[in-house]
């Protein structure tokens, strides 16, 4: 178990939906869900998901901790926003779920081969080295996420789609060497950083 | 119709040889015939978008959408706010909401964003460039433009997620806009009736990191347009339009399908439509080629 982790469990033995409302993103939102299912039911990858919105709402009621935190359900949300528009007590339940997961994540206990969790973590290195994301060094990246071997095995299976792409002007072999990027890079990640210690200073981070 | 001037924010998948370039091309030829001037936001950065949310946690992610913001309101003061991206429209919307609601977060961004010399206020409207078209123009205007109507192309108006909701266009429903078909209406070619599909989604971000799963409701998307017999789908979403483009291969493998489906933007209708060029509407960004566009466009 991670310090971070290690951490928020003393301190709120006995409320995990309190330690989820004080440092998950909309989290003060869980206790509002009234569980009638219109979320589960409105997911469209709901069926891959161990626990739907729904049933995580009701577990982190539970205490459920580890199983809510350590899920790969919420990793698979596609931010299509159908629950939140038909959820009849107006929950931001995307949000909810892009919290819950970042929280899982921050404390060090998110599932680590879940293959959404490890492109959402690739898309936000590749974006904030330069200021803007090199979709080319991103593709590349997601597609040797899981090693060598199957890395050139699902770039066999994705060159004709490459070479569409590059046939079509909407792919640049140049974004390998260099690459769109801001201008004010340094200032960009003065700013990220500003912005990860104040946030830090409320919800520790594992390893830091 | 005086020049309509907008701050603009184009997002990464719009830049030169990127994925959605071709949607820039026919952006910029239909604003040339509207009379809209966009006036790039400098040194924009990326969103986010709803995917950086492993590395990303709140304030970092506001602060993202804050920086365009700040730089928008110095550089481009008393306009709006315009993105062609779905996703850059939401993150940039819903950072202004979140910023807006909590004083905390409002007080901790202008203290990140004072780093680089910014300071936000985040008071510009955020607006998607349907809703331009829609509300600052209307159908009228946009259908005064048209030259070469798209006779006999029908068309299946697929929305997709994020133009859709939360937010989406106002006076439409969540579950069955018409906006998309008007417009395709408006240009002169047919849309098709009952395309369930219209409002669902295609998996988004997860069409990388889970292909398999989202590539099946992409199947879905595309065989109601056959089922409407559609001709070609069109979108206002990047991603929508990518993964509804460029995985018809791997789906036909799979399911033994024979798609091959053209999926174009309301942008490179309406370029088509004002009598530009297949360039100018950006149809050589196509993957699978629009066919009945090209041979209008060259008449």
């Amino acid at each position: 178990m991670t310090d971070a982790n290690q951490q928020m469990v003393e301190q709120y033995r006995n409320s995990f939906l309190r330690e989820v409302e004080e440092n998950v993103e909309e989290g003060e939102w869980v206790k509002m869900c009234m569980q009638c299912g219109v979320c589960s039911g409105s997911c469209p990858l709901g069926p891959y998901w161990d626990h739907p919105p729904q049933e995580i709402f009701m577990m982190i009621r539970a205490g459920k901790r580890d199983e809510v935190l350590q899920s790969t359900s919420m990793w698979m949300c596609t931010s299509c926003y159908n629950c939140i528009v038909r959820c009849p007590r107006e929950l931001p339940i995307t949000h909810i779920m892009h919290g819950l997961a970042h929280y899982a994540k921050r404390l060090g206990i998110a599932p680590k081969n879940q293959p959404t969790h490890k492109f959402s973590q690739l898309f936000w290195d590749n974006l904030t080295k330069t200021g803007r994301v090199n979709e080319l060094k991103l593709g590349l990246s997601l597609y040797f996420m899981n090693g060598i071997g199957e890395g050139i095995k699902t770039s066999l299976k994705m060159q004709k789609i490459g070479l569409g792409m590059l046939m079509t002007k909407r792919l640049s072999p140049m974004e390998l060497i260099g690459g769109h990027k801001c201008k004010d890079a340094k200032g960009l990640h003065a700013i990220l950083e500003k912005a990860e210690e104040l946030e830090a200073a409320r919800i520790p981070v594992a390893g830091k | 119709m005086a020049k309509k001037s907008y701050s603009f924010y184009p997002g990464c998948s719009s830049q030169k040889a990127a994925s959605a370039s071709n949607y820039m091309v026919s952006v910029n030829s239909m604003c040339k015939t509207l009379d809209i001037e966009l006036n790039e936001i400098p040194d924009w950065n990326c969103c986010s978008a709803s995917i950086g949310y492993s590395g990303g946690g709140e304030l970092p992610r506001l602060a993202l959408s804050a920086r365009n913001m700040a730089i928008s309101e110095r550089e481009n003061p008393g306009q709006d706010i315009v993105a062609t991206c779905a996703a850059c429209w939401l993150a940039t919307r819903e950072a202004q909401e979140r910023l807006h609601d909590d004083d905390k977060l409002m007080t901790e961004t202008n203290e990140a964003l004072a780093q680089a010399g910014l300071k936000v206020e985040a008071n510009q409207n955020i607006r998607h460039m349907v809703e331009v078209l829609i509300e600052d123009l209307g159908y009228e205007e946009m259908g005064k433009h048209v030259t070469k109507p798209l006779d006999g192309v029908k068309i299946a108006g697929y929305v997709g997620c994020q133009t859709n909701r939360p937010f989406g266009i106002d006076g439409e429903s969540y579950e069955n806009p018409k906006y998309l078909d008007k417009l395709v209406e408006t240009m002169g070619a047919e849309p098709i009736e009952n395309y369930d599909q219209k409002v669902s989604c295609c998996g988004g971000a997860l069409a990388f990191s889970e292909p398999e799963k989202s590539q099946a409701l992409i199947k879905d998307i595309i065989e109601s347009a056959y089922d409407g017999g559609a001709d070609m789908i069109v979108t206002p979403c990047p991603v929508c339009q990518m993964n509804v483009e460029v995985y018809q291969d791997h789906i036909n493998q799979k399911y033994k399908t024979n798609f091959k489906m053209p999926v174009v933007y309301y942008s490179t209708l309406m370029t088509v439509a004002y009598g530009g060029s297949g360039k100018d509407a950006g149809l050589d960004g196509q993957i699978i080629k629009a066919k009945q566009l090209e041979e209008i466009a060259s008449k």
